[in-house]
């Protein structure tokens, strides 16, 4: 146990290598969102109106970087779940390491990376128009909001990955678990538009608390909530911050008990 | 005394459905090799995993340097090395990037981990490609890379599951020699291989495991003898099959196997016997279309032991699907 933090770092560090042996998926995972921010904001940007000074850009850019943090669970879940198909899982199970130190290092490994896109993306929202209007603090704490958010999903990442184990079915299963949970949500659009029922889940998504929460910190007006008398479209912080937890609580000894008994 | 013993193992996948352990129990006494061998299926990979604790059997007890794997697993997981099919390295990283790595993660320190990757790279002849990524690799220098990161700690027990299994002659010849090597210098191995012929350069002893079963054990010579040593092989025309098959009844002692035009039996006479039937087919006038003395092979040991030729099951067929048959 003692050297658990040091089996971490390695195994951080063993991902950090990956990326710096195989750059284009460096290149790729940053230049797909980018494609993101640059679509929405000149394919829609110019239909859908709002009363934000500074037009939609305002409005979708932290609903973009929601996003992108929520698209990384997949690539946590395809990199473990290749990992395992390759044996790597084993061998690192062969070995005297700490339990959780493997399924804890790659999270890392992805936070980092997720720190890394948050910045390419914010200076790409910052070339087309996006403004925060609120002060250092509050924009810092909304990408830490976004950072926590992204390492809570990095741990259901880890469970799919463990539990899927066919690297093509995770990536599947990854899209089909993030794709609706973003658009279902106040991240693009507003959710007046959509039917009753979809509303309430919407409402009641993590994605919209935490895009919700997002727009509050870079000070803006949530204008795409919905029922707005609902207490997460109220309290969009509190909820973001009790999804995270909540994530954390459940997956993370999910997940590493998971790592223990994984067998192929 | 014993590295390793197994007693009475039993393991089942898919809620009985699969046995895949059959009540296996075998044993490797201290700085000896055991080779296991059988065909795919008959449960090798299941029993490494098992004593790499990897995977709880359903019953039965495995030690390991006299721990027992299933209640004290980290304590043996510090004792062993293992690499083969599936326990793999990062085929991402450099060969020198996985060795720092396992390293590190034997908990060497950085300058330790460094100086030890660079001792194991020399030793197998890696030093030159240690700066290029796994994957360009042939499946010789993978393998044998593989096996370093096993050795990073000198190990207790080593295991190596088919570690020449879809290598071509030349790597398998040179992951054999990286292997008698490691022999030498006196660590207790249990191999699992599919090649009689390589549990015969590498093993002291050898087991024959079939369907989760050891169904004989021995050494290579004792084995051989059991299958008869080396087998002749005649094909003939079809009107000579029957006075062939009697010639062949006088010269071997074991039974004789028929495969359409081919007729075989196990000798223990080499190529004397070879003789003996060249001169009994020519006072007999047959002029045999190919006589052969051939060298058992597992179809063999399987033939002579369990009266059928070795077939793959399909006890684990999820692992069948991954990767490292390169």
């Amino acid at each position: 146990m003692k050297y658990i933090i040091s089996d971490v770092m390695t195994i951080t560090k063993r991902q950090l290598l990956q990326l710096a042996r195989i750059p284009e998926v460096l290149v790729f995972s940053t230049i797909q969102p980018v494609m993101f921010v640059l679509l929405f904001r000149f394919v829609f940007g110019g239909s859908i109106s709002t009363g934000q000074p500074g037009g939609y850009v305002q409005l979708l850019m932290p609903g973009i970087f929601v996003q992108t943090v929520a698209f990384t669970l997949a690539a946590t879940a395809v990199g473990l779940a290749e990992d395992m198909k390759k044996g790597l899982i084993d061998r690192f199970r062969s070995l005297p390491i700490s339990r959780g130190a493997v399924v804890i290092g790659r999270t890392f490994g992805d936070a980092l990376l997720n720190i890394l896109v948050l910045t390419v993306m914010a200076s790409a929202g910052y070339a087309v128009g996006w403004r925060p209007t609120s002060g250092g603090f509050s924009i810092f704490l909304a990408f830490l909001f976004l950072f926590m958010f992204g390492y809570a999903l990095s741990w259901i990442g880890i469970y799919v990955g463990l539990a899927v184990k066919e690297a093509r079915t995770v990536q599947s299963v990854g899209f089909l678990v993030t794709f609706p949970l973003t658009f279902l949500s106040n991240a693009f659009a507003p959710t007046t538009g959509m039917p009753r029922a979809l509303q309430y889940f919407a409402e009641w998504n993590p994605v919209s608390s935490m895009v919700a929460a997002c727009r509050q910190l870079f000070g803006l007006k949530n204008e795409f909530g919905a029922t707005a008398s609902s207490w997460p479209s109220q309290h969009p912080l509190e909820t973001s911050l009790i999804y995270m937890v909540l994530l954390m609580v459940i997956f993370i000894p999910l997940s590493i008990r998971k790592y223990k008994n994984t067998s192929l | 005394m014993k590295s390793v013993i197994a007693d009475h193992l039993v393991k089942t996948y898919r809620n009985g459905e699969v046995k895949a352990l059959d009540d296996l129990s075998l044993d490797v006494e201290e700085g000896t090799v055991l080779g296991v061998l059988g065909p795919n299926g008959a449960g090798k990979t299941t029993t490494v995993r098992i004593l790499a604790t990897l995977l709880k059997p359903d019953s039965g007890i495995a030690t390991v340097a006299g721990i027992d794997v299933i209640k004290h697993p980290d304590k043996v997981r510090e004792l062993i090395g293992l690499s083969g099919q599936y326990a793999a390295v990062d085929e991402t990283l450099t060969g020198w990037d996985n060795l720092v790595m396992f390293g590190r993660l034997y908990h060497l320190g950085k300058s330790a981990s460094v100086k030890r990757a660079e001792e194991l790279l020399e030793r197998f002849s890696l030093t030159d490609s240690a700066r290029r990524p796994i994957k360009t690799y042939s499946g010789g220098m993978r393998r044998r890379l593989d096996l370093a990161a096993s050795l990073i700690v000198q190990p207790k027990v080593l295991f190596l599951d088919e570690p020449t299994t879809g290598l071509d002659p030349r790597g398998r010849q040179e992951m054999w020699e990286v292997i008698q090597e490691l022999v030498k210098g006196g660590v207790t191995l249990l191999l699992t291989t599919q090649y009689l012929e390589e549990a015969d350069q590498l093993a002291d002893e050898i087991a024959v495991i079939d369907h989760g079963k050891v169904i004989a054990r021995g050494t290579s010579d004792a084995l051989k003898k059991q299958v008869g040593g080396e087998r002749l092989e005649i094909t003939v025309e079809n009107v000579d099959i029957a006075k062939t098959q009697e010639i062949v009844a006088r010269i071997s002692t074991s039974a004789i196997h028929t495969d359409i035009r081919t007729i075989s039996a196990p000798v223990t006479t080499g190529s004397i016997a070879l003789m003996e039937a060249l001169r009994a087919l020519d006072e007999a006038k047959i002029h045999p279309l190919d006589i052969a003395l051939k060298r058992p092979s597992l179809d063999d040991v399987f033939l002579s032991l369990t009266g059928h030729v070795a077939e793959e099951t399909v006890a684990e067929p999820i692992k069948k699907k991954r990767g490292g048959k390169k």
